[in-house]
Parts: structure tokens; C-alpha cells; sequence
């Protein structure tokens, strides 16, 4: 199946800094995909190529193999992490005037509107000017003009930022009905640990260059150190030909917490089994490492390499 | 085009639904008529002033003080200056001042006269008392030489001179009140409104850019449209408010007329106040008998016609070349004004960026008093004027009451339309960079580099 959104050796430069370079991404339809890495990495920058606010200097955006092509727009809702809103607008109107500016007819976008306010507890609001709005609801009304012309792909440009945790949940709620109903969201942000559970597929963006990108869980399994965290009680012998004792702490009363590793050859049950006959286990959790961790890990990789790169010889 | 339309709806709508926006549609024509029933009142209650004369020169200056319209003269009470001046005193709601001839008063050496009043003499009255003073030792002179009062009257020239412009047909009479009072009204009015919507259109911008709204906008809109939506829908708002101020001063002044016919027939109007009536009158059929015009003769012998003080008015180019004029000059402005709110991020650091923008408006208008109004209307200088797109709105509206030739009409215009379309395309790079730029210090220099930028 063709992905619905590719983006193609895609390269952007500014008059000071290159924004990405030769970035290449596949994004199947109805998943969740995050967009991370730190900021300034570029991911502003592809964004705003994928919503036509610029043009990339080099490679192309496809739409379900097509061109990137201005009706697109109508196909993308966009959220960015520059939140924005007329302040002197009346929240009916201003979602009016963004859903019909988007391509909705006023009598489908009226419907819409009422839909959405109604499911976001929104509706005494609609007559309000936006800033008399809490911020929590201007966000929310932020929100609902993204997909209020159903995009078949959602952009979210760190979309939980300025939600305090109920309409955080609230959101998150909505977002995978979304899916669950068609859409392709995207999550862009630097907060790596606050989108890593909703994601199947992520993409590791660093200093303009695509780092790693894949689903969720293959990532992980790549990434698995053969790490495990033990907790029990007894006497752990510190070497040993099959394992290696990372870190070791001594409790009260004998208890103990180690994080073992294991070498090649050698399985988790192994390890089991040594420590069955030696001490009384508590608890035995493999260490997987978390996205943010494995981004960290493969920056560090590559620093080496980018630090020569910006380096003069 | 539909997102244009769009925007250009919502641009006049929040516009025009402004309570501040009603109040300036309705207050203007009243403040307007209000201001000419003033105006008439207080030249209808000009009094003529009543001064006082004590005479101790023994020339008998009282018999031979001639009263006009403007002052007229009475004896003093009393027998000396100290008790005239006290008269005066107490008396001083019936004269307005006390005129003295000291006993040195001769005709050879008239000096020592004085005008004493409460408080300053104004320079009107003080000329026209100084004006009777010396027509009477003047006539005494004279008769003293020899001649008789007839000779002497008969000696006096009284020229009264009549333009006559030949470009119009028939050679109409040249009415130079009403074409100065409509040239200075017109590009006030161009100037006026290039100014202060020209800065809204700055402010709306700005607005949408620290309001972090662009981005939202701009993924389901070009920037080009963006802009353009915002002057459309502004310049809307601006036909609006002169639609509305046509209509209602001329209803305002169709009310107020009968208070005003009488006194005004009476006193020559304030050419500004003549103006204005041309104006709102031109922007009406003209043909319609506004019975308001008649306040508005400028001309002073007021011909039968209630419309006499547009005789001689090319009117069908000035309606016509007003409109084309402002409008043009309108986006020429406005888009440069949209790239200066485009580019700074917020109205402190606008100052800078306005200054090149606002000063060739400020000087064309000055400029162009100097040379068409006060100069020569057709002269090489003034042709210049309204010929550069940057001072042509305005040199050339004030230009249009003095009659313009076609072709540089159409030069004019032509140029024009060159040049907006030119500082749109230049505003319009400028804006698609500056409204997604955040906290940069923006230089000249910087500006420049972005109209080269691709994409």
C-alpha cells in the first residue's frame, strides 16, 4: 500500500543554516507517526513543506503517491505550535471563517461546528469573543478548527503543550477516535516521552538529518541491550562468566537491586535459572530502553561525525 | 479567488461592525453640518462694531469717519480722554473701542492715535478702523489741495476682476474659489485616508503576526491572498465610510440648508466649508437639486442656479479621477505598509520602517499646495508631480479641479497601476518572509535579502 504521506530526499536551506537535508520519510495511512527530536532540529521546517507554507528547495512531498498539489490543503489539518487565534472573533465565526477558508461549504462547516462544540462542552462559548476565553479553551477551540474540515491527515505540532491534564486526556481521546476513524495523525515534538505510547511509527529528526525512523517496536527491539533489572534477596556473585553486573545496590535486611547484562549466547531464562539457585528473586523486568533514551544514545553516536561536519578542516 | 473573497468579507465585516467605525460614519457628516451652521451663525452675527471717537485735534474727524459694514463710528461722552475712557468703561457693551486724536493730530503728522478697548483689538478690527482713518485724512488731504469731494470720488478706480477660463466651453466663468476649495478638499481627503487605513492595514497585519494566527492562516491560504484580502476588504470599508458620509452630510445639510440660506446670502462661506458642500454634492447626482449648495456659492454674486459654484468644474473627471486616484494610490501604500507590518513583530519597532513610507505621502501633499495650488496648476513641476506613482495620488486629485488634460490622465493612471502592482510584488515577497519571522531584529539590509528568496 502506498503510504499517504512521503516525503522524498526533501532539502531546505536558509540563508544561515540548512534546515534538512535530504530527509526521507514514509507515513502509512492510518497510524500515528511522531516527528521528534530536539528543538531546532527541522521539524518545524518539514511541517511547514507538508502544509505548503514553503516549498523545499530540493526532493518532493507525495499525497498518496500524488504531487503535492494546492487542493491538498483541503486533506490537511494543521495545529501549530504556535498557537493563534483573531482575539475579537466570535468562536462560531472564527471556526467558520478557518473551516470555509479550508473549503467547506457554510451550511456543512455550520453543522460541523455545532458538533464539535457540543462534544467539547464548548457551546455557551459560541458567541464569545476568543478572548474572553480560559486559555485551556482557546486551545481546545484551537483544536477543533484543525480538523473541523476532517483532514485525512492531522498534524499536530506539539499538541498537548498548554493543556492541563483532563483536557490533555480529553484530547488524546478525540485524536484516536480520529484515527480509529480514518485519519493519519502526526505528532511533532521534543517531548519524547509524552507521545511515545500513542505512536506506531516514529521518526528521529536531529540537526537537519533524519536519525532513525521505523515502528515503534522494531526500534525497540533494535535497541534491546540485553539489559534486566533484578530484585531480590541474598548474595549475588559479582562476576561471572555469562553476565555483568552494571550497577549494584545493598538494601536492608539483605535485600538487594542489580541491573545485569547479559553476554551473547546467553538467554534471559539462563539468567533466571542463576539466580533461582542462588537468591530469592522479587522481581525480574527486562530494561527497554524508552524513545528517549535511544535518541539520546544514537545523537551521541553521531555527534562524532556532525561535529566534524560543522568543523572547518 | 474564493479564499480572497474570503478574507476581503471578514476584513470588512469585523470592520464595519466596530462601534468605533459607526460612530465615525455618523459623527463626521454631523460634526461637518454642525461646524457650517456654526460657521454661518457666527458670520451672520459678525456685529458691526461700534467705536467711540474723542477728537481734540479740531479737524472734525467724526463728521468725515465714513461707516461700513465692519464699523461705524459715535461720539465719545464726556469732556476729556480720562472721562471718555471711564465712559467707555462703564459703557462698553454698546462700543467695542475708543478711538483718540490727540490735540498734535494734524494732517501732516498723523501720529499719536489711539485705540483703546478692553482687552486686544483684533487685527480685522484694528484694520478696518485704520482703513476709515486713512480714506478720511486722505479725503481731507485731498480736498485741502484743491479738488472737490466728486472729483475726488471719481478719481477713486474700483476694478473688480474676472477670470475667464477658455478650455471650457464657451468660456465659462472661471470659478476659482470652488476649484481651490475642491482641489484642497479632494487631496486632504486622499491624503487622509491613504494615512490612517493605510495603518490599519499595518496594525491588522502586525495583529495576525503577534496573535501567532499566521501560521493557522497560512496553511490553507498563500500569503499573497492573505494580504491582498486585507487592503481589498479595508479599501471596502473606506467606499463605505464615503458613501455614508455623502449620503448623510448631503441629507444633514438638506435639513440644515433653510437655518443657513438667509445668513449665508449675507456673508461670503469659508472656502473650506465650500468645499466640503462640493464635495459631498459631487459625490451625490450632481444634477440633483441639493437645496445645501446654496450656502456653498463661493462665487459671490450667486447665480440662479442652486448649483452655480459648480459651474466650470470638470466634474466628470474629478468624481471619477478622485476615486481612481485614491484607490490606486491606496494599494500602492497599503501594500508597503502590509510588508512593514509583516516584518516587525510588533507596533514600537513599526516607527522606523513607516518613516520612508509616510514621509514622500507627507511631502507630495505639502509639495504639491505649493506648486499646484498655490503655483501654476498646469506647470512643468506639478506635471512631474503627478506623473511618479508615489506622489501622483494625491498631486493629481489636487490637480483635477484645474482641469487635466486626458492623455495625462491616463499616463498618470497607467503609471500607477505599474507602480502598485510593482510595491505589492515587492510587499507581497516581504510579507510571506516576515509574517513566519519571530524575534529577529530586522535591518534594511535584511529586508532586501528576503525579497530574493526562493519559495
Amino acid at each position: 500500500m502506498t503510504p499517504i504521506l512521503q516525503a522524498i530526499n526533501v532539502r531546505k536551506a536558509y540563508a544561515a543554516h540548512v534546515a534538512l537535508d535530504d530527509v526521507s520519510l514514509d507515513i502509512p495511512e492510518r497510524s500515528i507517526f511522531g516527528l521528534l527530536g530536539p528543538n531546532g532540529a527541522g521539524k518545524t521546517s518539514l511541517i511547514r513543506i507538508i502544509t505548503q507554507i514553503t516549498a523545499a528547495d530540493e526532493g518532493e512531498i507525495r499525497v498518496r503517491g500524488q504531487k503535492l498539489h494546492p487542493d491538498h490543503i483541503a486533506e490537511i489539518g494543521y495545529l501549530p505550535e504556535e498557537r493563534g487565534l483573531y482575539k475579537k472573533m466570535k468562536v462560531g465565526e472564527q471556526l467558520l471563517y478557518l473551516a470555509r477558508l479550508r473549503g467547506l461549504s457554510r451550511p456543512d462547516a455550520t453543522q460541523r461546528i455545532k458538533g464539535w462544540l457540543d462534544r467539547l462542552d464548548l457551546k455557551p462559548w459560541a458567541e464569545k469573543n476568543v478572548e474572553d476565553l480560559s486559555k485551556g479553551m482557546q486551545q481546545k477551540v484551537q483544536f477543533v478548527a484543525t480538523v473541523l474540515h476532517e483532514p485525512s491527515i492531522i498534524i499536530l505540532d506539539e499538541p498537548f503543550s498548554g493543556f492541563d491534564p483532563i483536557n490533555a486526556n480529553l484530547i488524546k481521546d478525540e485524536i484516536l477516535a480520529l484515527r480509529d476513524k480514518g485519519a493519519t495523525i502526526i505528532f511533532s515534538t521534543h517531548r519524547m516521552e509524552s507521545v511515545e505510547e500513542l505512536c506506531d511509527n516514529i521518526a528521529l529528526i536531529n540537526r537537519s538529518h533524519k536519525v532513525l525512523d521505523g515502528s515503534v517496536r522494531d526500534i525497540k527491539n533494535t535497541f534491546r541491550s540485553q539489559t534486566y533489572e533484578v530484585e531480590g534477596r541474598g548474595r549475588l556473585l559479582v562476576t561471572h562468566p555469562d553476565f555483568e553486573v552494571l550497577e549494584h545496590k545493598d538494601r536492608e535486611n539483605g535485600h538487594f537491586y542489580d541491573v545485569i547484562r547479559l553476554h551473547a549466547g546467553t538467554s534471559p531464562n539462563d539468567l533466571l535459572r542463576y539466580l533461582i539457585g542462588n537468591v530469592e528473586v522479587h522481581a525480574f523486568r527486562e530494561l527497554i530502553p524508552s524513545i528517549n533514551d535511544i535518541f539520546i544514545r544514537r545523537v551521541q553516536e553521531t555527534m562524532p561525525e556532525s561535529l566534524l561536519e560543522t568543523t572547518p578542516a | 479567488m474564493d479564499k480572497i473573497w474570503l478574507i476581503v468579507q471578514r476584513e470588512y465585516l469585523t470592520r464595519v461592525r466596530k462601534k468605533s467605525f459607526l460612530i465615525m460614519s455618523l459623527l463626521a457628516p454631523l460634526l461637518l453640518a454642525g461646524s457650517m451652521v456654526g460657521i454661518a451663525l457666527l458670520s451672520s452675527s459678525s456685529k458691526t462694531d461700534v467705536v467711540a471717537v474723542r477728537d481734540e485735534s479740531g479737524q472734525q474727524l467724526l463728521t468725515r469717519l465714513v461707516a461700513t459694514e465692519d464699523v461705524k463710528f459715535v461720539p465719545a461722552t464726556g469732556s476729556s480722554l480720562a472721562a471718555a475712557t471711564e465712559a467707555f468703561r462703564k459703557d462698553k457693551a454698546k462700543q467695542d473701542a475708543l478711538l483718540y486724536f490727540p490735540p498734535t493730530f494734524t494732517l501732516d503728522s498723523a501720529a499719536g492715535v489711539q485705540l483703546l478697548a478692553n482687552g486686544n483689538v483684533s487685527l480685522k478690527r484694528q484694520n478696518a478702523i485704520k482703513k476709515a482713518v486713512n480714506k478720511t485724512v486722505g479725503d481731507l488731504k485731498l480736498s485741502r489741495s484743491g479738488l472737490n469731494q466728486s472729483t475726488i470720488d471719481n478719481l477713486k478706480a474700483n476694478v473688480e476682476l474676472s477670470a475667464v477660463d477658455l478650455t471650457q466651453e464657451g468660456g465659462r466663468k472661471n470659478n476659482v474659489g470652488a476649484t481651490t476649495g475642491a482641489a484642497y478638499l479632494l487631496s486632504i481627503l486622499v491624503y487622509m485616508f491613504i494615512f490612517i487605513y493605510g495603518v490599519q492595514v499595518m496594525r491588522g497585519v502586525s495583529e495576525e503576526k503577534s496573535n501567532r494566527i499566521m501560521e493557522v492562516m497560512l496553511s490553507s491560504v498563500k500569503p499573497f491572498q492573505l494580504m491582498m484580502g486585507k487592503i481589498l476588504g479595508i479599501a471596502a470599508v473606506v467606499f463605505t465610510q464615503f458613501a455614508l458620509w455623502a449620503v448623510l452630510s448631503w441629507g444633514l445639510t438638506t435639513i440644515a440648508a433653510p437655518l443657513l440660506t438667509d445668513s449665508a446670502r449675507k456673508s461670503p462661506p469659508v472656502a473650506a466649508a465650500a468645499g466640503v458642500q462640493e464635495a459631498s454634492a459631487a459625490r451625490e447626482t450632481p444634477t440633483a437639486d441639493a437645496p445645501a449648495a446654496t450656502t456653498a456659492t463661493a462665487a459671490p454674486a450667486a447665480d440662479s442656479s442652486p448649483l452655480a459654484f459648480l459651474d466650470g468644474l470638470p466634474l466628470g473627471s474629478i468624481i471619477g479621477g478622485f476615486l481612481f486616484f485614491f484607490l490606486g494610490g491606496y494599494l500602492l501604500y497599503s501594500s508597503l505598509f502590509a510588508a512593514i507590518g509583516a516584518a516587525v513583530d510588533d507596533q514600537t519597532d513599526a516607527q522606523q520602517f513607516m518613516f520612508p513610507v509616510t514621509v514622500p505621502l507627507i511631502l507630495s501633499y505639502i509639495v504639491s499646495i505649493n506648486v499646484i495650488i498655490n503655483g501654476d496648476p498646469n506647470g512643468p513641476l506639478a506635471f512631474w508631480l503627478s506623473m511618479v506613482p508615489l506622489t501622483s495620488p494625491i498631486a493629481m486629485v489636487m490637480r483635477l479641479p484645474f482641469g487635466v488634460p486626458m492623455w495625462q490622465l491616463l499616463l498618470s493612471g497607467a503609471i500607477l497601476v505599474a507602480g502598485f502592482i510593482f510595491t505589492t510584488w515587492l510587499a507581497a515577497r516581504i510579507y510571506r518572509v516576515g509574517v513566519l519571522m519571530y524575534g529577529k531584529k530586522i535591518t534594511y539590509g535584511e529586508l532586501s535579502k528576503w525579497m530574493f528568496y526562493k519559495g
